[in-house]
């Protein structure tokens, strides 16, 4: 079979950016041979919003609500990155209620992020049932930000200087109540799904992602930790108050197939839920009496300074790099996302795979648009 | 038997009458508004890249032979699983030798990993195809 | 039926003074009316109860508020809308083939319901090679299948339409191969009488009749006959993380809407098949005949589809290179096994 027919034979096909399993607007051009993929070439972009630039045009504090449409799944995530950065940028200092409300809640909604992702990951494979166990669950979450903000998507909740409003304590209550809820779920989703046979079976040992390879693309969050890099910024390059609790980074560890493979990608989120839940407890049991906003000027204006803040998001490194030239909005707002580092690999890792692994690869890199295109 | 074949053939028609009349029926009723953007082929939301009429994979026709080959011989199992107990041990064991040479024919396709949807095309050298 | 049609048409009787020919065509026709009514009602039913069952296993309650009690009419709205939906046809397609597909394939499903016997007496036309006639004409589906997915001019639907096509006759065989260990049991092709040979309770069954051999062909025959149906975890040719909706990913209207019917009955049938070949059609499980046969065997049928629905809400789906092996790797061996194991069984013992 000469290289001529073999191309004439290919197929390009277009996968999104109206497509049920591309999560959002992604479009990749797939080249496939009617079956095996020989090329993906992701296209972005179809849901970018000019998000860095309103931030060079906006206040600081305008600007937290605009994170929080960045990864729309992890909206309390993009919040606390942004606003560590803020304050690390003015040094500003946060009350200890304030950090402790911050990581309570971020938390929380690293638990909603990689619920919606397992749900959806059971939707991809053809497994529709523990999605809506998962947004049963998510559901919860979304009610105690409600209480507690008002707002079930975007937040704005964490603001720079502390929290928008102060906890109650019967919405600490409601959180305790969920973690001790959500515990004996997670037994039941292996059940339901990570050990099925046939969930092994579609996941194990596909789109296979050396450390060598995540760590070139600049993959981070669970997705590099499933291929077996031991790195949590939480715990690497602590911010807020990470240090002071006793949890442990998950890490990949092949126990179907090879480390770093789809199922490992899976399996690191719903592991991760328990470190959170970990982190949930040790929080609540702690948060002191106090403050829970530090007084900050509403026109704040850094002196010129510039700093670049990581943060771990649900999906990893979110970094903000801002840049202050004294005036009321940072003269350089620039968002590392991590979904965008984290899509990037899906060109390496398509070739050779079927059509249906893509899915099932794309799904287990879990990228949200809001995040990758901004 | 004439009838129930009859019975067959009057199902068939009515099976054609009963969708034509009501797509007939689902014509009448439905609104039609027509574009150009409504009636191109839904490709995600592109502009389609050329025609789906394009040559597909080889694997197809693989799997059509081993299938024309296996089901010609369930159509023989078939009359003889209905009068088996009759033609006694010798049929079944004639039967044996059938079932034998196919389920060696079917190792031997396996074997080639004819069988495998994901196969290695293989250059012209090594002859496959 | 040549017999009952002539006591019809004596004297007293319902058609009295009706000839021959006449008579027989206005028998046959009542009994299409029947099996159309019994797939209209069995499409909304199953459309209904699918959602229900999927609804209760995903912790939610489905339709609730259409004809107030458990949304009951919810299908018939369904029904209605569909009807009255815009039939798009893309310029592109190959407008012959496109509207012929949906008549091919719903074709294919109504005409397995000849042979299928409900009752004594009940059955369309007790053809003396049914189940060869069953598997024939559901495998016409295959060419609807495929006439959808190449008339759409559409890439996802040539993909749906061609692995569909390769995933339906590859599981003929292992399907063909478990009906055989029943034949040999019955010793007959008709459906009926593969029934009244299973007479006097359930462990006169087929599926107790050769041993271990009988009951691995059932489950055999039950797998493949999912795939058969397109049915999760088989459900790749419409597999919608990948390929949108496969081969009917251009239709809309009716003509989806009869793609749609042609599915729940071809689960309905298989199901029927299923139950006349090894749980025994209309006879009741105990011998008795209290309850009507054909109540017995549609629960039967219904028992059937209610696995294939909670399969549905339960598995992944299977790629396609694992589909292929489940067919030609395992089930087609065992199938040869079983039938030559079956074979000595009933002889030796």
């Amino acid at each position: 079979m000469s290289g001529a027919s073999a191309e004439k034979r290919g197929y390009v096909l277009n996968m999104g950016p109206q497509h049920p399993s591309t999560h959002g607007v992604l479009r990749m051009e797939v080249h496939t041979d009617g079956e095996i993929v020989t090329r993906a070439i992701p296209d972005i972009g179809y849901l970018h919003r000019c998000k860095e630039k309103i931030g060079e045009s906006e206040t600081y504090f305008k600007f937290t609500p605009y994170t929080d449409r960045l990864d729309y799944l992890a909206s309390m995530n993009q919040n606390h990155g942004y606003c560590v950065a803020v304050e690390r940028l003015a040094g500003i200092e946060v009350p200890e209620r304030a950090e402790y409300i911050r990581v309570i809640v971020a938390e929380l909604n690293r638990i909603a992020s990689h619920l919606v992702s397992f749900g959806t990951y059971g939707l991809d494979l053809g497994a529709f049932t523990p999605f809506l166990y998962a947004f049963r669950e998510r559901e919860k979450i979304l009610d105690i930000f409600e209480q507690m903000c008002g707002a079930r998507l975007t937040y704005a909740y964490i603001y720079i200087g502390g929290v928008m409003r102060d906890i109650t304590p019967k919405q600490l209550g409601m959180i305790q109540e969920f973690v001790d809820y959500i515990e004996p779920k997670l037994d039941e989703y292996d059940r339901l799904l990570s050990y099925n046979q046939i969930f092994i079976k579609r996941t194990a040992n596909v789109g296979v992602l050396s450390p060598e390879l995540a760590i070139k693309y600049g993959v981070t969050g669970p997705v590099l930790r499933a291929s077996g890099v031991d790195w949590d910024l939480r715990r690497d390059d602590p911010y807020s108050i990470y240090d002071r609790f006793d949890w442990k980074p998950v890490v990949g560890r092949g126990d179907v197939g090879s480390v770093g493979d789809s199922w490992d990608r899976y399996m690191v989120r719903l592991r991760e839920i328990r470190e959170s839940v970990k982190i949930i407890r040790q929080a609540i049991a702690q948060v002191p009496i106090g403050p829970y906003q530090a007084k900050v000027p509403p026109r704040l204006k850094p002196k010129y300074n510039e700093v670049y803040c990581r943060t771990e998001s649900a999906r990893g490194e979110l970094g903000f790099y801002l840049v202050a030239d004294g005036d009321v909005h940072p003269w350089r707002c620039k968002v590392r996302a991590p979904s965008f580092s984290n899509l990037s690999v899906i060109g390496e890792l398509a070739p050779g795979l079927m059509i249906a692994d893509l899915v099932a690869v794309l799904g287990s890199i879990d990228v949200v648009m809001g995040d990758v295109d901004r | 038997m004439i009838f129930n074949y009859g019975n067959v053939l009057v199902f068939a028609i009515a099976a054609t009458l009963f969708v034509t009349v009501t797509m007939l029926v689902s014509r009448l009723l439905q609104p039609s508004v027509y574009d150009t953007e409504k009636l191109t082929s839904y490709e995600c939301g592109m502009r389609p890249v050329g025609s789906a009429w394009v040559q597909f994979s080889i694997r197809f026709y693989l799997v059509a032979l081993a299938f024309i080959i296996f089901d010609v011989e369930i159509l023989f199992l078939f009359p003889w699983s209905v009068v088996f107990t009759a033609a006694g041990l010798a049929a079944l064991v004639k039967m044996g030798i059938f079932i034998a040479i196919l389920l060696l024919g079917l190792a031997y396709a396996w074997q080639r990993s004819d069988l495998d949807w994901v196969k290695q095309v293989m250059s012209p050298e090594e002859g496959s195809f | 039926m040549r017999e009952y049609i002539l006591t019809l048409t004596e004297p007293g009787q319902l058609l009295s003074g009706v000839s021959f020919g006449l008579a027989s065509l206005l028998v046959m026709v009542a009994s299409c009316a029947a099996v159309l009514g019994v797939i209209a009602l069995n499409g909304m039913f199953l459309v209904w109860w699918e959602r229900k069952v999927s609804a209760h296993m995903q912790a939610r309650l489905g339709p609730m508020t259409t004809g107030y009690w458990h949304g009951w009419l919810q299908s018939i709205a369904d029904g209605i809308k569909l009807l009255l939906k815009e039939t798009i046809v893309p310029l592109l397609v190959d407008k012959p083939l496109f509207m012929l597909a949906p008549v091919v394939i719903f074709g294919s499903a109504f005409m397995a319901f000849v042979p299928i016997p409900w009752g004594e007496h009940l059955i369309v036309a007790d053809l003396n090679i049914g189940v060869l006639y069953i598997t024939a004409i559901t495998s016409l589906s295959v060419i609807g299948v495929v006439m959808a997915g190449w008339a759409s001019n559409n890439k996802w639907s040539l993909y749906g339409g061609m692995r569909s096509a390769a995933q339906i006759v590859s599981y003929e065989i292992p399907v063909g191969l478990a009906m055989v260990p029943a034949l040999m049991a019955s010793g007959t092709l008709s459906m009926q009488g593969i029934v009244e040979s299973q007479a006097g309770g359930f462990w006169h069954w087929n599926l107790f009749a050769g041993g271990p051999f009988t009951l691995i062909a059932f489950v055999v025959f039950f797998i493949a006959s999912l795939a058969e149906v397109n049915r999760a975890p088989f459900d790749l040719p419409e597999a919608e993380s990948e390929l949108v909706s496969g081969f009917h990913t251009e239709y809309s209207g009716m003509c989806f809407a009869f793609f749609f019917l042609a599915e729940y009955s071809e689960m309905f049938v298989v199901s029927a098949i299923a139950s006349v070949l090894y749980l025994g059609g209309w006879q009741c499980p105990l011998g008795l005949s209290l309850i009507p046969g054909p109540l017995l065997f549609l629960a039967k049928i219904l028992f059937l589809v209610f696995i294939q629905l909670w399969f549905r809400w339960t598995f992944p789906r299977l790629r396609v290179d694992q589909l292929m092996h489940l067919a030609w790797k395992v089930l087609t061996p065992i199938g040869f096994v079983n039938v030559f194991g079956a074979a000595l069984w009933l002889v030796l013992i």
